[in-house]
């Protein structure tokens, strides 16, 4: 099955393009592990590149570029054939799919989490000036506050669920919001929920208080 | 589009192409790689350059790209995708490694965590053999306004702000452009939102 809230086009699209950051691009491939629709979508969108390629214009190379790069070949040796796919299994890391499983790189208990507020921890994955991409694991029942954004939020979830704005959302779904929006979501009450979480920028908060109990603010 | 040549667009040049790589991948065929590279190589250079790369970058590029051609020759499935599109994903992770430095996230298609659509009319629906030919019609009855502002989507690292100002319309604009040229591109090729 296909997940019910997606990444926005134009996150699908920068993907395809090659034009989005690599936190981004972490969240939307492990989207697209979890979401055939959006897989389907994404090769849709990268097949536009390959006929953008066809026809560009072409800018002809130096006069020894081909002997230069047939004689690259002789120090490469015929072709490598398709490796065979590795027996796995889903159970050790089942929770995440590639290309997340890389980034991860080892059991969830063994990474070392911080506690952002009561029922919520995280670790941050990728840091990258503005975006910022972790994991997150809150408690069953967590609730937070009504918050803005000074930059997008987008949200992944890999188990559990939470509520959103009268939304639900499970495994493979995106959440996204930006500026314009203003919202408290609500964690399942029947267990924990992992969740893949980037940040642009600094949530704003709709209050003073809202510092106090916001925890994304938090590095 | 951009500039076409003219020098393709029959499907049986594709074919062609289709069957060079396989050679490649087969035989480590240096004459089918000679083809390839005749072809793609000036279009891999263009592609880079009007993404802002000098000559001799863009060449430089253009030839680690082919080399990266022939040592993942076997691993192209023509059941997945058209040439072009393979060498263009080729290309286009090679410039995100090389000139941002970044890592180029990417599903394993042999994951077994892979989640697959099983529920009735999902084939239609995720059928994965990209066609060309129906991606580029398709992009031919958007809007010119449509066309140009998923095309540019290709040819900026930051797309919105640079497809502004080089249309001279506000970031909005863009946007909302963007959006609906997507949808229209959606229907065009029958996929279901």
């Amino acid at each position: 099955m296909s997940a019910a809230f997606h990444p926005s086009d134009d996150f699908l699209l920068a993907y395809a393009a090659g034009s989005l950051d690599e936190a981004a691009s972490l969240l939307v491939a492990t989207h697209l592990a979890l979401c055939p629709l959006c897989r389907a979508e994404s090769e849709r969108l990268e097949t536009i590149g390959g006929v953008l390629l066809e026809h560009q214009e072409p800018v002809p190379l130096g006069d020894e570029a081909l002997t230069s790069a047939l004689s690259r070949l002789d120090g490469e040796g015929a072709p490598p054939s398709r490796p065979v796919p590795s027996i796995r299994t889903k159970a050790k890391f089942a929770l995440l799919p590639e290309p997340l499983r890389t980034y991860v790189g080892q059991e969830l208990e063994s990474l070392a989490w911080r506690r952002m507020a009561k029922g919520i921890e995280g670790v941050v994955l990728l840091d990258r000036g503005a975006a910022r991409l972790r994991l997150v694991r809150l408690a069953p029942s967590v609730r937070i506050r009504r918050h803005g954004h000074s930059g997008r939020e987008m949200t992944l979830v890999l188990d559990g669920g939470f509520k959103q704005d009268d939304k639900r959302y499970t495994r493979g779904d995106v959440a996204m919001a930006d500026e314009t929006m203003v919202h408290a979501m609500e964690v399942d009450a029947d267990g924990p929920c992992l969740c893949l979480s980037l940040l642009d920028a600094p949530l704003k908060l709709t209050g003073l208080v809202g510092l106090l109990v916001n925890p994304f603010l938090r590095k | 589009m951009s500039g076409g040549t003219g020098s393709i667009g029959g499907e049986s040049v594709v074919d062609d192409l289709a069957a060079c790589l396989l050679r490649v991948a087969e035989h480590g065929d240096r004459e089918a790689f000679a083809v390839l590279f005749r072809h793609y190589a000036p279009r891999i250079k263009g592609y880079l350059c009007r993404l802002g790369s000098g000559e001799a970058e863009a060449e430089e590029m253009a030839q680690e790209a082919m080399l990266l051609v022939w040592r993942k020759a076997a691993l192209y499935d023509s059941a997945k995708a058209a040439v072009g599109t393979w060498i263009f994903a080729l290309a286009r992770n090679l410039r995100i490694s090389r000139l941002r430095r970044e890592g180029r996230p990417e599903i394993d298609p042999s994951d077994p965590a892979l989640v697959i659509d099983d529920s009735p009319g999902a084939e239609e629906r995720t059928a994965t053999r990209q066609d060309g030919e129906k991606v580029r019609a398709a992009l031919a009855r958007l809007s010119p306004e449509q066309r140009d502002v998923v095309t540019l989507s290709f040819y900026e690292d930051h797309p919105h702000s640079e497809i502004a100002r080089r249309l001279g319309v506000p970031l909005g604009t863009v946007k909302s452009r963007l959006r609906l040229a997507m949808k229209h591109f959606r229907d065009l090729m029958g996929g279901v939102s």
